[in-house]
């Protein structure tokens, strides 16, 4: 398979604020949030990356997105440095978390115009994707509704049809169904294998473990900024669920604490 | 302009442009407002100084002297009558309704006005005025009779004059109308665009750039291809052409309200600045709402949220504010071009010699190099800003 992402010895430390110590209850002033992690995932797959919350899954992925610079270690996504060449790699990727929001002002159908010229797509193009992917998330019937009046379901649908307004061949979720309701949930998982029959890379990062089995084909496992274990779905269980594997691992990083 | 650039400039009017409410309260209501109060004032003042100068003032007067009959016979709109002026007379004067002045001269005022000698020690002769301040017409006649009084008294013991007027050509003060009123606009205007600018960018900006941070929507921009600088200058510009907007709608209110609030018609004052003077106060607002959107954008920028940007930028605004009062405590425009280079203050200065009629062209031009130059600066070090996480995403 070819290889679209390569990690490489990526690393990243955040400085603590004294309010951060205080609600952290520790002396530390800093913490590592990644360190070292290196990985690579090939077109046409669906790669997840499991770990509790804090483990760095989403600063990982931040990097990946360049919104925070590595302070060690680089990735490239189709060849373009997120180090040297970010605006490039930026043109090469979707990414959805949802810490990114949509401004409530706007509708759907402005945002999504909006966002297709940032990207430097021609109009009819624009017209083109946007009555595909409107029709295919039942956008259509809030178009023009603003964001600030839209549920959590539509909100996040707009969003993810945002992100793809360039049709990007590597895409990047963080939590992608995390605070959805089950309906709009499967609609986005569904979305997501339709997207790798395209052809289409997808690094999700998840905490659910049904998710990535029922979705991955290969997993990344981090825990406490390390990759404990990366590979095919089946050589990561060994034999095992997805949960009680990871506990296993998680144990043996921790000595048995939970 | 690069096209994203003029994107962001297009979302940004389209943020503000189809907020109905936001458009009113930014740009319609200050000069609204500003039309409304000036000249409500305009009419109190012209109200409070030509009311009661045509309504007749009863004018009672005890022992009057025969030194002060053409006194009293000469003020306006008044009926005399001579009587003595009693207790009962003088506290029915509480009635503000009452159009009476009570005047109470000592018996034979004259006589004892002749023979006081003011180094005997002893106390003059003392005329009472009772009258009631509450009522225009009362006030009018005391003040004049006051004043008449204080004339004869300077007269008895005259020894030389000062611009004594013998003819009705004479004139002392040399300064023209236009110079008279130039002189009151360039102590007060430039004062005023400056905090009618401010409050414009001040409207928008915390929203535009801490609000997006606040909300997570900047983060949403930041994922895409559009260049840091593309994002700052479409930030600066739309909030500078926003503010002018603001800026503009107040300089109308205040170019229709002022002569009525200055009373300039009925000084038969009016507006005399030439095509230059109008060009270089455009040019000079649009260099300062740039370099003054640009400031606040980079506090903006450092602010947590729309909170802490409010209390970031408060300081910043009472520096304009101190800018803008400069000319009420000031004489003249610095002659050191060097002075021009202070940003706010120039513009301030620049504005002053343009409303007192003393505009130089070189103060202007480096003034509004300097701003550009300001705001270039300020785009730069935003778009850097935007490239920086800790600025970005610090919580």
């Amino acid at each position: 398979m070819n290889e679209i992402l390569r990690v490489e010895g990526l690393s990243k430390t955040f400085k603590l604020s004294r309010k951060q110590q205080q609600i952290e209850r520790t002396d530390r002033k800093e913490i590592v949030a990644v360190d070292n992690l290196s990985f690579t995932a090939n077109k046409g797959e669906i790669f997840g990356l499991l770990g509790p919350n804090g483990a760095g899954k989403t600063t990982t992925l931040r990097m990946l997105a360049t919104l925070i610079a590595p302070d060690k270690g680089d990735a490239f996504v189709d060849g373009c440095s997120i180090v040297s060449q970010p605006e490039q790699v930026r043109a090469k990727i979707g990414f959805l978390t949802s810490e990114l929001k949509l401004e409530d002002f706007f509708t759907p159908n402005y945002l999504f115009n909006f966002f297709s010229q940032l990207y430097g797509i021609a109009p009819e193009v624009i017209a083109q994707r946007k009555a595909k992917l409107f029709e295919r998330f039942g956008i259509d019937r809030f178009a023009e509704v603003k964001v600030a009046n839209l549920s959590t379901g539509m909100k996040q649908k707009t969003s993810l049809v945002i992100s793809l307004v360039h049709d990007p061949d590597f895409i990047i979720f963080d939590e992608p169904t995390n605070g959805l309701d089950v309906l709009t949930a499967r609609t986005v998982t569904d979305y997501l294998q339709e997207l790798r029959e395209q052809g289409k890379t997808i690094i999700l990062s998840t905490h659910i473990f049904s998710l990535v089995e029922k979705l991955c084909d290969r997993v990344g496992v981090i825990i406490d900024g390390r990759m404990t274990a990366c590979g095919v779905l089946e050589e990561v269980c060994n034999g095992m669920t997805m949960e009680d594997r990871f506990f296993e691992m998680y144990k043996a990083v921790k000595g048995g604490e939970e | 302009m690069k096209s994203n650039t003029l994107t962001i400039i297009k979302k940004e009017f389209a943020r503000f442009f189809g907020d109905r409410q936001m458009l009113f309260t930014t740009v319609l209501l200050p000069g609204l407002l500003i039309y409304l109060i000036y000249s409500f004032m305009g009419m109190g003042i012209k109200k409070m100084v030509t009311e009661g100068a045509n309504e007749l003032v009863t004018l009672c007067v005890e022992n009057l002297p025969a030194s002060m009959a053409p006194i009293v016979d000469g003020i306006p709109a008044t009926m005399t009558t001579q009587q003595p002026v009693s207790q009962e007379d003088i506290e029915k004067l509480e009635d503000k309704n009452l159009n009476v002045v009570l005047v109470r001269f000592p018996e034979a005022f004259d006589e004892k006005v002749a023979t006081y000698d003011p180094q005997s020690g002893m106390a003059a002769p003392n005329v009472e005025i009772y009258y009631n301040s509450a009522n225009n017409a009362s006030s009018r006649v005391y003040h004049m009779l006051e004043a008449s009084l204080s004339a004869y008294e300077n007269r008895l013991s005259n020894r030389f004059d000062i611009n004594r007027v013998d003819n009705v050509e004479a004139h002392f003060d040399m300064a023209s109308q236009d110079d008279v009123l130039g002189s009151i606009l360039s102590k007060l205007i430039p004062m005023l665009i400056l905090m009618m600018l401010f409050s414009g960018v001040m409207s928008i900006a915390p929203s535009a750039i801490a609000g997006e941070k606040e909300r997570g929507t900047i983060a949403t921009l930041l994922v895409t291809p559009l260049r840091r600088n593309e994002l700052a200058l479409g930030k600066v510009v739309s909030l500078s052409g926003i503010a002018l907007m603001s800026g503009i709608s107040s300089f109308i209110g205040i170019a229709l309200s002022l002569p009525k609030m200055i009373q300039a018609d009925a000084e038969g004052m009016t507006l005399n600045y030439t095509f230059n003077d109008y060009l270089v106060i455009l040019l000079i607002i649009l260099a300062t709402v740039l370099i003054m959107a640009s400031a606040v954008s980079l506090l903006s920028a450092l602010a947590k949220d729309v909170k802490n940007a409010g209390t970031m930028i408060t300081p910043f605004m009472l520096v304009v504010v101190l800018c803008g009062l400069m000319p009420m405590f000031q004489s003249s425009t610095p002659e050191s071009l060097t002075a021009y280079l202070i940003p706010f203050y120039n513009a301030v200065q620049v504005m002053t010699a343009v409303f007192a009629h003393e505009m130089k062209w070189m103060p202007v031009i480096v003034t509004l190099a300097a701003n550009v130059v300001y705001t270039g600066v300020a785009v730069w070090v935003l778009t850097r800003m935007f490239n920086s996480e800790k600025v970005m995403f610090s919580k």
